[in-house]
C-alpha cells in the first residue's frame, strides 16, 4: 500500500470510530428523525434541532430509561 | 415439528417480501450452508481459540504456582466467550428463538424517528452496554475475591454463558416480538393477574433495595474522605452546567459537551488533591457517612423531581463516556502490565464460610455475591423496553442481547483481576468490617495477621503507605468493594500512566467514576420506581396514572426515597458493619429478579411449544431458583447469627433482655436494640422477597405445564408485518450479508425505503 493510502484508510477508521461513538453517544438523533421525516414524507415542516431536543427531553421526562447497576 | 412452529414458515401468508426490493432477509438455507461449510482457515481459527482457551483454563485451575498472571484470565475469559457466542448462542437461535428477519421489527413497524428508531446495530450494541453495565460487576467479583480467584472465575464466565446472557437475550428477544413491552406486562400476560402482580410487587421492592445498597456504596467510599466528597460532588454543578449547555447554548452537541464535561471532571479530581491537602478544605469537606447518606437521599428526590434535561440526561452522557473511556483503559493496562496474582485459587473461606468479607461458604454465597457480570435480573427491566424498540432487524438481538451481556461479565473479570492484584493483607484490612478492625491500623494489623492467612503478614507501614500513596487518611475497614477495586485500578494504572506519584488521582478518578454509575443508577432508579408506583396506584386512585400531576409525583417520589433511604440510614448505623451483611441481600434480590424473568421467558417459550429446547431458560431458572431460594432460608433460618437475620436478631434480643449492656461487636444498648431492629427489616426483606419470587416461579412453572397439556398457547405477540429493510446480523457482515447490502446500496435513492444511520 501507498502512503496516500495508507492515510486515506486511516481517515476513513478514524471516522467510523467518530460516528460509531457520537452514535452511541446519542448525538446522531436528530439526523435519525430527519431521515425518518424525509422518508415517510409527514405533512408538515420537521423540528427545528432546538425543539427536537426540547421535545426529546419532555419525552424521557414522561418515559424514564433504567440505568443498571 | 409442524410447520407452524417452524420458524421459517410462520406468517409465511403474511411475510411477502415486496418484489421490487432485494431480499430483506438472507436465505436461511444460504445461511445455514455458509455456517456448515469449515474451510481450513476456519477450522484452524477455532482450534487455535479453543487450545489457547483451553490452556489458559489449564494454568488457572490446575497448574499451581507462587503467582498467577492476570493475562491467563484474560485470554481464558475471551476465548470461552467466543466459543460461547458462535457455538451456544448460535444453537439457542437457531432451536428456541428461530428469529426471522422477514418480520419488521418494532424500530421498523412503529417508526416515528423518535423512541421507535432502527439503530445500527454496532451503535445499539454500545448503548445497550452502556444502560446495562454499572456498578455492580465492579464491587461484586472484588467482595468474592476473598473464597480465592478460581471460584468467581469460574461462576462468572460460565454463569453468563448459560444464564445471564440468555436471560439478556431472551427477554429482548420476546419484548421485541411484543413491541418492546416490559418485563412487569409480559408477566402479567403470561402468568396471569397473580403471578403478575407479585412480579410487579417484587420488582419494586427489589428496585429499593438495590438502589439503597448501591447508595451504601457510595457512602462507604466518600466516608472520611474529603478529596473524595469534594470531587463526587462537583459532577452535580458539572451536570448543571452540561443541562443548560445542552438546552441553551448548542442543543445536540452532545459528544463535544461530554468532552467538556469530562475535562471538567478531571479538573474536579486534581481540584480535590489539592482541596484535601488545605485545613479548610480538610474541615469542610470531611463528613462522616450518616452526613453523606443524608446528602445522597436528598440529592436523590431533587434529581428524581427535576426535569430530566438538567440533570438527569447530562450526568447519563458523562456516565456513558467515562464508562466506555475507562473500560477500554483498564483492558488495555491489564494487558499492558499483565499484573501477578499471589492469591491462592481456593481459599478455607469457600468451605468454612467464615470470610469476614461477606459471610457464608461458597454455596449458595458465591453465586448471589457476584450477581451482575455473571446473572443480573436488572437487565431483564433493560433489555425489555428501550433497546428493543431501536433494533433494526430480528436476528440482531443475538449480537446486542448475548453479545452485550458477554461484554458485561468482561468487564467483572477484569474488576476481579484488579482485586487480586493488591496485597492480600491490605484486600482484608481494607474490607473487614469496622466492628472487626476498629478502624484503627493497629487493630487491622493485628485482626489481619490474626486470621491465620499462609503468606500474609501485614505491617503497619503497609496500611499506612498504601493510605498515603492513595491520598487517603487512612484505608482501614474502607468496605463495599468500590475503594478496594479503586486501589487495585490504581496500582495497574500507574504502571502504565504516571507512577507512583500518579497513584492519587488514579483512585480518586476511579471512585469518581464507580460513584458516577451508581449516582446515575440512583436517580434513574429513583425516576423509574417512581414511575412503576405511580402507575400501580393509578389501578385504585387513576388520577396517580397521569405522570404530570405533580403532587402525584412528588407523593410517589418521596416514597420510593424514603424506602431505599431507610435501609441506606441503616446500614450505615449498622453495628455490625452495614455493607457486609447487606450485600447479599442485594445479589439475592437481583438473582431472584433474574430468576423471574427467566420464569417469564420459560413460559412464553412453553406457549410457543417448544417443549424440547425448554432447558435453555429451565436450567438457569433452576439454578437461580435454587441458589437465591437456599441464600434467602440460611439468611432466614441458619441458627449462626453471622449468617442467619433472625439469629442475630434473637441473639441480641436476648441479651439485652438479659439485662447485659454489651453484646459482640455492639458496645452499647442503644447498638443493640439497632441490631435487634436492623436485623428485622433485613429479615423481614428476605422473607418478602422470597415469598413474591417462589409465588412467580410457580405461576410460571403452572403456566408451562397448562402450555405442555395443551400443546402450545395462544402466544401474545405482535401480528407480524413485513420487512422492508436489510441489515446484517452481526458485528461483521457475512458474504452473503455482504452481496445483500451491495444490492440494497444500488437502489435508486427513491426506490429504496430509507434507513438510518450513515
Amino acid at each position: 500500500m501507498t502512503m496516500p493510502q495508507v492515510l486515506t484508510r486511516a481517515r476513513d477508521t478514524a471516522r467510523e470510530v467518530a460516528w460509531l461513538f457520537k452514535g452511541i453517544m446519542g448525538e446522531n438523533a436528530y439526523q435519525a428523525y430527519l431521515d425518518h421525516h424525509e422518508r415517510t414524507h409527514a405533512g408538515g415542516l420537521p423540528m427545528t434541532e432546538r425543539e427536537f431536543w426540547r421535545d426529546k427531553m419532555d419525552r424521557q421526562d414522561a418515559n424514564p430509561e433504567g440505568r443498571c447497576c | 415439528m409442524n410447520n407452524k412452529q417452524n420458524g421459517s414458515h410462520r406468517h409465511a401468508d403474511v411475510l411477502v417480501t415486496d418484489p421490487d426490493l432485494p431480499p430483506v432477509a438472507v436465505d436461511p438455507q444460504q445461511a445455514e450452508a455458509e455456517d456448515r461449510r469449515w474451510t481450513p482457515a476456519k477450522i484452524a481459527l477455532w482450534l487455535g481459540i479453543a487450545l489457547l482457551g483451553g490452556v489458559s483454563w489449564a494454568v488457572l485451575a490446575i497448574v499451581r504456582g507462587e503467582t498467577v498472571n492476570a493475562i491467563w484470565f484474560v485470554f481464558a475469559a475471551v476465548c470461552t466467550y467466543l466459543i460461547a457466542y458462535r457455538f451456544y448462542s448460535k444453537f439457542i437461535e437457531r432451536n428456541l428463538l428461530k428469529p426471522d428477519d422477514r418480520r419488521a421489527t418494532p424500530a421498523e413497524y412503529k417508526a416515528d424517528g423518535k423512541d421507535h428508531a432502527a439503530t445500527d446495530r454496532r451503535v445499539l450494541f454500545g448503548h445497550h452496554f452502556a444502560a446495562i453495565a454499572g456498578a455492580g460487576p465492579l464491587v461484586g467479583p472484588v467482595l468474592a475475591a476473598q473464597m480465592g480467584y478460581l471460584p468467581g472465575t469460574l461462576w462468572i464466565i460460565i454463569g453468563v454463558i448459560f444464564a445471564g446472557a440468555v436471560q439478556d437475550y431472551l427477554v429482548m428477544f420476546f419484548s421485541m416480538r411484543r413491541g418492546g413491552r416490559s418485563l412487569g406486562q409480559m408477566a402479567r400476560e403470561e402468568l396471569g393477574v397473580i403471578g403478575g402482580t407479585a412480579a410487579l410487587i417484587a420488582t419494586l421492592a427489589i428496585m429499593i433495595i438495590i438502589v439503597a445498597i448501591l447508595a451504601l456504596v457510595v457512602v462507604n467510599a466518600l466516608g472520611e474522605s474529603p478529596w473524595g466528597v469534594f470531587s463526587v460532588s462537583m459532577t452535580i454543578p458539572i451536570a448543571l452546567f452540561m443541562g443548560v449547555y445542552l438546552r441553551y447554548l448548542r442543543p445536540g452537541r452532545v459528544t463535544e459537551v461530554s468532552v467538556i464535561g469530562f475535562v471538567l471532571l478531571l479538573l474536579a479530581i486534581i481540584g480535590g488533591g489539592w482541596i484535601s491537602e488545605t485545613a479548610w478544605g480538610v474541615e469542610l469537606f470531611t463528613l462522616d457517612r450518616i452526613t453523606i447518606a443524608w446528602g445522597i437521599i436528598i440529592y436523590g428526590f431533587i434529581a428524581a423531581v427535576l426535569p430530566v434535561w438538567l440533570l438527569l440526561a447530562p450526568r447519563d452522557y458523562l456516565s456513558t463516556f467515562m464508562k466506555i473511556g475507562t473500560i477500554i483503559m483498564l483492558a488495555v493496562a491489564i494487558i499492558v502490565t499483565r499484573p501477578e496474582i499471589s492469591v491462592p485459587a481456593v481459599t478455607e473461606y469457600a468451605t468454612t464460610g467464615q470470610g469476614p468479607v461477606v459471610a457464608g461458604t461458597l454455596f449458595p454465597f458465591l453465586f448471589v455475591t457476584i450477581a451482575c457480570g455473571a446473572l443480573s435480573g436488572f437487565h431483564a427491566l433493560i433489555a425489555s423496553g428501550t433497546t428493543p424498540k431501536m433494533i433494526e432487524k430480528e436476528r440482531q438481538t443475538r449480537f446486542i442481547g448475548y453479545g452485550g451481556m458477554l461484554m458485561e461479565s468482561f468487564v467483572a473479570i477484569m474488576a476481579l483481576v484488579a482485586a487480586l492484584s493488591i496485597d492480600r493483607g491490605i484486600y482484608f484490612a481494607m474490607n473487614s468490617s469496622a466492628a472487626a478492625t476498629g478502624g484503627t491500623i493497629e487493630g487491622a494489623v493485628a485482626f489481619v495477621n490474626g486470621l491465620g492467612l499462609t503468606g500474609v503478614s501485614l505491617t503497619p507501614e503497609a496500611l499506612s503507605t498504601m493510605a498515603s500513596n492513595v491520598g487517603e487518611e487512612s484505608i482501614v475497614s474502607r468496605t463495599g468493594g468500590a475503594p478496594t477495586l479503586a486501589v487495585g485500578i490504581a496500582q495497574i494504572m500507574q504502571g502504565v500512566f504516571g507512577g507512583a506519584n500518579m497513584m492519587a488521582f488514579w483512585y480518586h478518578f476511579a471512585i469518581m467514576f464507580e460513584a458516577l454509575f451508581i449516582l446515575t443508577a440512583v436517580d434513574a432508579g429513583t425516576r423509574v420506581a417512581r414511575f412503576m408506583l405511580q402507575d400501580s396506584i393509578g389501578n385504585f386512585v387513576p388520577r396517580f396514572r397521569d405522570t404530570s400531576w405533580r403532587t402525584g409525583a412528588w407523593i410517589c417520589t418521596a416514597i420510593m426515597v424514603a424506602g431505599w433511604g431507610a435501609i441506606l440510614i441503616m446500614g450505615v448505623t449498622d453495628p455490625l458493619g452495614g455493607i457486609n451483611t447487606l450485600f447479599p441481600l442485594f445479589g439475592i434480590a437481583n438473582q431472584l429478579l433474574a430468576a423471574i424473568a427467566l420464569a417469564v421467558c420459560m413460559a412464553i417459550c412453553a406457549k410457543r411449544g417448544f417443549f424440547r429446547f425448554l432447558w435453555i431458560p429451565a436450567v438457569p431458572l433452576a439454578f437461580a431458583a435454587v441458589v437465591t431460594i437456599t441464600a434467602s432460608f440460611l439468611k432466614i433460618f441458619s441458627p449462626v447469627p453471622a449468617i442467619g437475620y433472625w439469629a442475630q436478631h434473637a441473639a441480641f434480643r436476648d441479651a439485652l433482655a438479659a439485662g447485659d449492656e454489651s453484646f459482640g461487636t455492639a458496645k452499647t444498648v442503644a447498638a443493640m436494640e439497632a441490631v435487634v431492629r436492623n436485623t428485622f427489616i433485613q429479615g423481614t426483606l428476605s422473607i418478602v422477597f422470597v415469598v413474591l419470587s417462589i409465588i412467580v416461579i410457580a405461576t410460571a412453572i403452572l403456566a408451562t405445564i397448562r402450555s405442555y397439556r395443551a400443546g402450545g398457547g395462544t402466544d401474545s405477540e405482535d401480528p407480524p408485518v413485513a420487512s422492508r429493510v436489510f441489515a446484517p446480523a452481526g458485528l461483521i457482515a457475512t458474504p452473503a450479508e455482504k452481496e445483500l447490502e451491495a444490492r440494497w446500496a444500488a437502489l435508486e435513492p427513491g426506490g429504496r425505503p430509507a434507513r438510518t444511520g450513515h
